[in-house]
C-alpha cells in the first residue's frame, strides 16, 4: 500500500495557505445535510465537535465519562506552546517547527509540525476569546514561561492546571452547540465498533454504559479524538478509564496504525509505594529546576535506605551521586525526559534505588531551601510540595522528594494523511490519538496544542474537503453492516460474559502492564521483545479461556467496560513489541540498548529508519503488514541530539 | 410568567424577601428595644405608657406596623416554602453527617431557631400587643389624659418566674438566629467585599448579642427590682 | 489496616438499596481511597459477586469523576477529592460507611453512582462565551488586570464534582453555578451576555431541583478547590441587578 500523506506542495510556509484556498467547500446551505460523529470529548474531540456544529454539520459528541468536561485532558498541568513571541525573545512560527521537529528526534513530518506551529497562535487567541483565564503579568497581558528545557518562553499557561483551563473553554464552546440544538451529547456512552459501507466510514456501534443498550449511529464521517493508549501499561499517569478501544477497534477495520513504540517516559512521578497501585501521578517538570537528583554512592547505603536504618539526611554529600550532574555536566537535571527517565532507570537497576520497592531516586530541594529560602521554594512549588505530602504522607520541605519515571504519553497512534484522515476514506484521528505530530518524542506544551490546532483549526477545512464529494444520503442503521457489526459486538460481549472463569479482569491487565513494562518500557532489547511477544501471545490466550467478568449486559456493568478494554490493550500490547522489535534505532521515546552511543545516548538510524511505520491488520492471529511513509526532511537537518 | 413573579419564585428571587424581610424586621428591633428602655426609667411606667400610646396611635408608626406585620408574615411563608422546597432537593438523606466546623449549628438550624421564636411571638403578643389594642386594660391618668396602663401588665407579667424563664430563653435563641442571619442578609443580597464584610459581620455579630441581651434585662429587671 | 466497610448497595436507578457490610483486610496506609475499594472489588469479583460500582477516571484530584460520601463528608474527612484521600487518614479497625451523593438533581444510578448531567444542562443554559472558532482578536488585545484574572480563575478551578451539592443540608448548587457566573461576570469577554446568562443559568439551577442556600458555608468548606462563598454573593448580585435592568419581559 502507498501511503500518500497528501502534503501539499511548495514552500513550507505556504503549503497550508495554499492547502485550504484549494480544498473544496461545502455550502452554507449544505452543511446542514452532514452528520458527523465525534468520539471523544477532550481537547481534540471538544474543539472539533464545537467548531463544526459552529460552521452547521449536525454532529453527535460521544464520551465514557459521565460529562464531556472530565475527559483526561484536563489533568495536563504545565502549559500550552504558541509562536505569539509576545516576550520578544526571537520566538516564530519558524523556531517552534524547528523544535518540534528536533525535539521528536526528526520522526516526525515537517509539513504537519510547520501548520502546528502555525496555527498555534490562533489557539491562544481563541481560548482567551472564550475566558480561559490564564496567568497574566500585572499590566494585564498574557504571561509566558520557557518550558522543558526550551531556549524561548512561549508557554502559556494557568496556574498548574492548564489543561482542565483549557478544556473548560472547549466544553464551554461545545455546550453551546448542545443548547444550539447542533450538538446532540452522548455521554457515558463507549464506541465499540466503527461501520464501514462500501470502503467508507459511515457510523459507529456504541453501548450505553448505563442500559447496556447496543446502538448503532450513522454519519457522513466519523472522527476519533479518543487520546492515548498509555494504560497498556497499567500504571501510567493516564486516567483509569482512558483506553485504546476506540483507536483500536478502527484499526482491525483497516486503517494503520503507526509507530505505536513511541512511548513517552517522564522522568518526575511519585514512585510506585506497593501492588496495590492503581496509577500513577505526575509532578510537574518544572520541579527539576531547582531540585537535585540523586543516589546513595553504593549499593549498602541504598539498601540501608530501603530498609530505613538511615534517614536520607544522614547520607554525606560524598556519598550522595548527583548523576545527572556528573553525567550531563551543562544541563544537568535539566536533561530531556528521555534521558532523565533512562538514567533514573540505570541507577535503580545497580541496586541503588532508595525507597522500599527499590524503584525511586531523589529529587532534593535541601540546596534550594538553603539557598532560596524555604518561603521562595514554597512560592514557587508550594502547591506540589503540598500534592506530594497528600500522596506520600512526607514533607518534602523536610526530605528528599522520590520520584521515578512513568508512562505519560504515547506519540503513536492512527496513520492519518496531513488532512487527518486515516487510510479509510471518511474516518479522521485528532490529538494524541494520531500519531501525526510529534514523531518519536513530544515536546513538553505541545499536546495541548496539537489537540487544539487538530479540531479548531484543521478539521474544520479538511473535513469540507470530503464531505463536498459525498452525497447528502444517509445510510441507513439497518443496513446490513451496521447489522453485521452490531451482531459481531453482541456476540463478543456475550463471549466475555459467558467464559466466567478464575481470574479477575485486572489480573490479566497488571500482568500485561508488566510485560510491557519489562520489556517494551524505557529501554528495549531485541531478545527481550521476543519474550515479550510469546507472553502476551500466551496471556492473550489465557484472557480468552479464564477471564471472569461479572455481571450482565443489560446494566451499569463496570467489569464488562473494562473487560473490552484489557482485551484491545492485550493485542495492541502484541503489536507495541512488534513495532519496537522491528525498529532496529533508538529515537525519542523509542530507546534500543543495542543501538546506543558511547555515552548512552539514543543512535538513530536515518538511513533506514526514517519513515513512519504504519501497520495493517490483516487478520486473526496473523502477523500485521508493515508499510512505510517516507519522512522527507527539506527545511532541518538531521543532527544527534547531545545534551553533555 | 411576568418578570416579578418568575423572580420571586426563583430560589434566589425567594431568599431575596427573606434577607429583606429579615433586615426590616432587624431595624424593627432597634425601635421596639429603644423604646422599651423606658421601662427602667424610675417614673412608675409613666414614660412607657406615653411612649405605648403614641406607638399605638400614630399614623406614621402605623404604616410602619403593617409593614412589619407583613414583614414577619412573609418571612415566615417564605421560611416554609424554601424549607420544602430545600426538603425536597434531599429525598433521600445520608446515614451519617458530620457538618465541617466552619459551618456553624445555628446557620443550619435557622428553621428550628425561627419556628421557637414565632412560637415566642405568638405568646408575647398575646400578652401584650392583643392586650393593648383589645384587651380589657387597666387606666393611668398623667396631668388629666387618660392612658392605658401597660406598664403595669408588663409587671404584672413579669411577676411569673416561667414567663420570664421563656423571654430569656426565646432571647438566646433569637440571638443564635440573628448572629447568622444578620450576616447571611447581606450575603443574599450579594454585599459581599472583602472591604466591608469584616464590618458587617462585627456590627451583626455585636447587634445579635446586645439587642436580645437587652430584651432579657427587661423582663429581669423587673422580676428582681419591682418585685 | 483491617477495616469494616459499610457501603449503599442500590442495584438500578429503580432499586430501593440498602448497606451492606464488607471486611477489608491487609490495607496499607499509602493506598488512595480508591485503591482500598480496588481492593475490596477485587475480592469481591473473585468470589463472583458484582464489584462496587462507583465513579473515578483521572485520579489526580482534577477531572471531578469521583465523588463518594464518606463518613458524613463529600470527599471524606480531609478537604480534597476521594482520590486523593489516602488511608492514612482513617485507623485500624474503623468502621467507614460510603453513600453516594444524595440531591434530587443527582438520582443514584447505582451503587455510589450519580447522575450528575444536570451541571451539564446548567452549563448549556448558559456558562460560555458565544464566539465562534476564528474571527477573534488578538490575545494580547484584551488586558485584564492580574488581579481580576487571579480572582476568575479562583472560580474556574471547580472541578464541577458536585462536593458543594452533597454537603449543603438543602442539596444547594449555588457554590457550583456561581463559580461559573463568577468566572465569566469578572472577565471582560464575559460582559455581552452577562446579564443573560445569571438569569438562565440560575433558571437551570431551580429547573433542576436544587435546594436554595441558607448560607451555611458547609459548600465551600467541603470544596476540594476551596472554590469561595464570595462567589453566592456575586451570583446572587449578577442575578438581581439582570432581572430588575435586563430587557427580557
Amino acid at each position: 500500500m502507498i501511503l500518500d500523506s497528501k502534503i501539499p506542495a511548495g514552500p513550507i510556509a505556504e503549503k497550508w495557505t495554499k492547502h485550504k484556498f484549494n480544498m473544496k467547500l461545502v455550502n452554507p446551505a449544505n452543511k446542514r445535510k452532514y452528520d458527523v460523529i465525534v468520539v471523544g470529548t477532550g481537547l481534540a474531540g471538544a474543539s472539533a465537535a464545537a467548531s463544526l456544529a459552529e460552521l452547521g454539520y449536525n454532529v453527535k459528541a460521544f464520551c465514557f465519562q459521565d460529562s464531556p468536561r472530565r475527559a483526561h485532558s484536563i489533568a495536563a498541568q504545565g502549559g500550552i506552546n504558541a509562536a505569539k513571541n509576545y516576550q520578544n525573545d526571537g520566538d516564530s512560527i519558524y523556531r517552534l517547527f524547528y523544535d518540534t521537529v528536533k525535539g521528536g528526534d526528526y520522526r516526525a513530518r515537517e509539513g504537519n509540525v510547520y501548520r502546528l506551529a502555525e496555527v498555534s497562535v490562533n489557539i491562544i487567541d481563541q481560548c482567551v476569546a472564550q475566558g480561559v483565564p490564564f496567568a497574566r503579568e500585572y499590566g494585564g497581558l498574557l504571561a509566558n514561561r520557557s518550558f522543558g528545557g526550551a531556549q524561548v518562553s512561549r508557554t502559556f499557561y494557568a496556574r498548574g492546571q492548564t489543561g482542565q483551563q483549557l478544556l473548560l473553554g472547549a466544553y464551554s464552546a461545545l455546550s453551546r452547540q448542545v443548547a444550539n440544538g447542533k450538538v446532540k451529547l452522548y455521554p457515558r456512552t463507549e464506541m465499540m465498533d466503527i461501520v464501514n459501507v462500501e470502503g467508507k466510514t459511515r457510523g459507529i456501534i456504541t453501548r450505553n454504559l448505563i442500559t447496556g443498550a447496543i446502538e448503532k449511529h450513522s454519519a457522513h464521517a466519523v472522527l476519533l479524538c479518543t487520546g492515548g493508549y498509555g494504560n497498556v501499561f497499567f500504571l501510567s499517569t493516564n486516567a483509569m478509564g482512558s483506553n485504546v478501544t476506540a483507536a483500536w477497534r478502527a484499526h482491525k477495520k483497516g486503517a494503520l496504525f503507526a509507530n505505536p513504540c513511541y512511548t513517552q517516559i517522564h522522568p518526575t512521578c511519585i514512585p510506585v509505594s506497593g501492588d496495590h497501585q492503581s496509577k500513577l501521578t505526575l509532578m510537574s517538570e518544572s520541579l527539576r529546576n531547582d531540585g537535585r537528583v540523586w543516589v546513595p554512592k553504593t549499593v549498602e547505603l541504598a539498601q540501608k535506605l530501603r530498609k530505613k536504618e538511615i534517614k536520607p539526611s544522614d547520607i554525606k554529600d560524598e556519598d550522595r551521586d548527583y548523576y545527572l550532574e556528573r553525567r550531563y555536566p551543562s544541563f544537568g537535571n535539566l536533561v530531556p525526559r528521555d534521558v532523565a527517565s533512562r538514567n533514573a532507570k540505570y541507577v535503580c537497576d545497580e541496586g541503588r534505588g532508595v525507597n522500599e520497592t527499590g524503584e525511586a531516586v531523589f529529587l532534593d530541594f535541601r540546596d534550594a531551601i538553603q539557598r532560596d529560602g524555604e518561603d521562595l521554594v514554597r512560592s514557587k512549588y508550594g502547591n506540589l510540595f503540598d500534592m506530594y505530602q497528600q500522596i506520600t504522607g512526607d514533607n518534602p520541605y523536610k526530605q528528599p522528594m522520590m520520584i521515578y519515571p512513568a508512562v505519560h504519553y504515547t506519540m503513536g497512534g492512527l496513520w492519518v494523511d496531513y488532512n487527518l484522515m486515516t487510510n479509510v476514506p471518511g474516518l479522521y484521528a485528532l490529538g494524541e490519538a494520531n500519531f501525526s505530530d510529534h514523531g518519536a518524542n513530544r515536546l513538553g506544551a505541545s499536546a495541548l496544542m496539537q489537540g487544539l490546532a487538530d479540531g479548531y483549526f484543521v478539521i474544520p477545512y479538511t473535513i469540507g474537503d470530503y464531505l463536498a464529494g459525498m452525497p447528502y444520503d444517509k445510510v441507513s442503521t439497518d443496513h446490513p453492516e451496521f447489522q453485521k457489526a452490531e451482531k459481531e459486538i453482541k456476540d463478543k460481549i456475550q463471549k466475555l460474559l459467558t467464559i466466567n472463569g478464575s481470574k479477575t479482569i485486572d489480573h490479566f491487565h497488571k500482568r500485561l502492564g508488566k510485560i510491557m513494562w519489562e520489556y517494551c518500557g524505557m529501554a528495549r532489547t531485541a531478545e527481550g521483545l521476543q519474550k515479550a511477544k510469546g507472553m502476551i501471545k500466551e496471556l492473550k490466550a489465557e484472557f480468552w479461556k479464564d477471564v471472569k467478568v461479572i455481571g450482565t449486559n443489560d446494566e451499569l456493568n463496570q467489569s464488562l467496560e473494562k473487560a473490552h478494554r484489557v482485551a484491545d490493550f492485550i493485542e495492541l500490547g502484541e503489536l507495541m513489541v512488534d513495532d519496537a522489535l522491528h525498529r532496529n534505532e533508538s529515537c525519542g521515546g523509542h530507546f534500543r540498548e543495542e543501538y546506543q552511543t558511547e555515552d548512552g545516548e539514543a543512535l538513530r538510524d536515518d538511513e533506514n529508519f526514517a519513515y513512519v511505520g504504519a501497520w495493517k491488520f490483516v487478520g486473526e492471529g496473523v502477523e500485521e503488514e508493515l508499510h512505510k511513509e517516507e519522512l522527507k526532511f527539506e527545511e532541518v537537518k538531521l543532527t544527534q541530539r547531545s545534551y553533555k | 410568567m411576568s418578570w416579578v413573579t418568575k423572580t420571586f419564585n426563583s430560589s434566589l428571587g425567594r431568599k431575596l424577601i427573606m434577607a429583606l424581610t429579615g433586615l426590616f424586621l432587624v431595624i424593627f428591633l432597634i425601635g421596639h428595644v429603644t423604646g422599651n428602655l423606658l421601662l427602667f426609667k424610675d417614673d412608675g411606667g409613666q414614660a412607657f405608657n406615653e411612649y405605648a400610646d403614641f406607638m399605638t396611635t400614630n399614623q406614621f408608626v402605623q404604616i410602619l406596623s403593617i409593614t412589619t406585620y407583613l414583614s414577619v408574615i412573609l418571612h415566615v411563608v417564605y421560611s416554609i416554602v424554601l424549607t420544602s422546597m430545600n426538603k425536597k432537593a434531599r429525598p433521600i438523606g445520608y446515614n451519617q453527617v458530620n457538618p465541617p466546623k466552619e459551618s456553624s449549628w445555628n446557620s443550619r438550624n435557622m428553621g428550628i431557631l425561627g419556628t421557637f421564636i414565632l412560637i415566642f411571638l405568638v405568646v408575647h403578643l398575646q400578652g401584650f400587643w392583643y392586650q393593648m389594642h383589645w384587651g380589657d386594660m387597666p387606666k393611668v391618668t398623667y396631668d388629666g389624659v387618660v392612658y392605658k396602663d401597660l406598664f403595669e401588665i408588663v409587671v404584672f407579667a413579669f411577676q411569673q418566674e416561667w414567663l420570664v424563664a421563656l423571654y430569656v430563653i426565646s432571647m438566646i435563641l433569637l440571638g443564635f438566629h440573628l448572629y447568622h442571619g444578620f450576616e447571611s442578609a447581606f450575603q443574599t443580597l450579594g454585599l459581599n467585599h472583602k472591604k466591608y464584610t469584616p464590618a458587617i459581620q462585627f456590627v451583626g455579630r455585636a447587634f445579635a448579642i446586645v439587642v436580645p441581651a437587652l430584651f432579657a434585662s427587661m423582663p429581669l429587671y423587673i422580676y428582681f427590682t419591682l418585685n | 489496616m483491617n477495616l469494616t466497610l459499610k457501603i449503599w448497595r442500590q442495584k438500578n436507578h429503580k432499586d430501593k438499596g440498602g448497606f451492606v457490610d464488607y471486611k477489608v483486610s491487609g490495607i496499607s496506609t499509602d493506598m488512595s481511597f480508591l485503591e482500598m475499594l480496588d481492593v475490596l472489588n477485587e475480592q469481591l469479583s473473585e468470589k463472583g459477586e458484582d464489584p462496587v460500582h462507583f465513579d473515578h477516571d483521572c485520579r489526580e484530584g482534577i477531572c471531578g469523576m469521583c465523588s463518594l460520601y464518606i463518613n458524613g463528608h463529600p470527599h471524606g474527612p480531609q478537604q480534597t477529592t476521594t482520590c486523593q484521600l489516602h488511608m492514612r487518614s482513617f485507623a485500624d479497625g474503623d468502621t467507614i460507611t460510603i453513600e453516594p451523593w444524595r440531591a434530587a438533581g443527582f438520582p443514584v444510578m447505582k451503587d455510589l453512582i450519580t447522575d450528575r448531567s444536570a451541571f451539564d444542562r446548567i452549563q448549556q443554559a448558559g456558562g460560555y462565551v458565544s464566539v465562534n472558532t476564528g474571527g477573534v482578536p488578538d490575545a494580547n488585545e484584551i488586558p485584564i488586570p492580574k488581579l481580576i484574572a487571579d480572582e476568575a480563575f479562583d472560580a474556574a478551578t471547580c472541578i464541577g464534582c458536585g462536593a458543594c451539592v452533597a454537603a449543603c443540608k438543602n442539596a444547594s448548587a449555588m457554590l457550583f453555578v456561581s463559580a461559573k457566573i463568577s468566572q465569566l461576570a469578572l472577565l471582560p469577554q464575559g460582559q455581552v451576555e452577562r446579564k443573560e446568562r445569571a438569569e438562565k443559568m440560575v433558571a437551570q439551577m431551580d429547573a433542576e431541583g436544587f435546594g436554595a442556600c441558607t448560607n451555611t458555608g458547609a459548600c465551600s468548606a467541603e470544596c476540594p478547590k476551596g472554590i469561595s462563598l464570595t462567589n453566592i454573593a456575586r451570583m446572587n448580585r449578577e442575578y438581581f441587578s439582570a432581572v430588575v435592568s435586563s430587557e427580557n419581559t
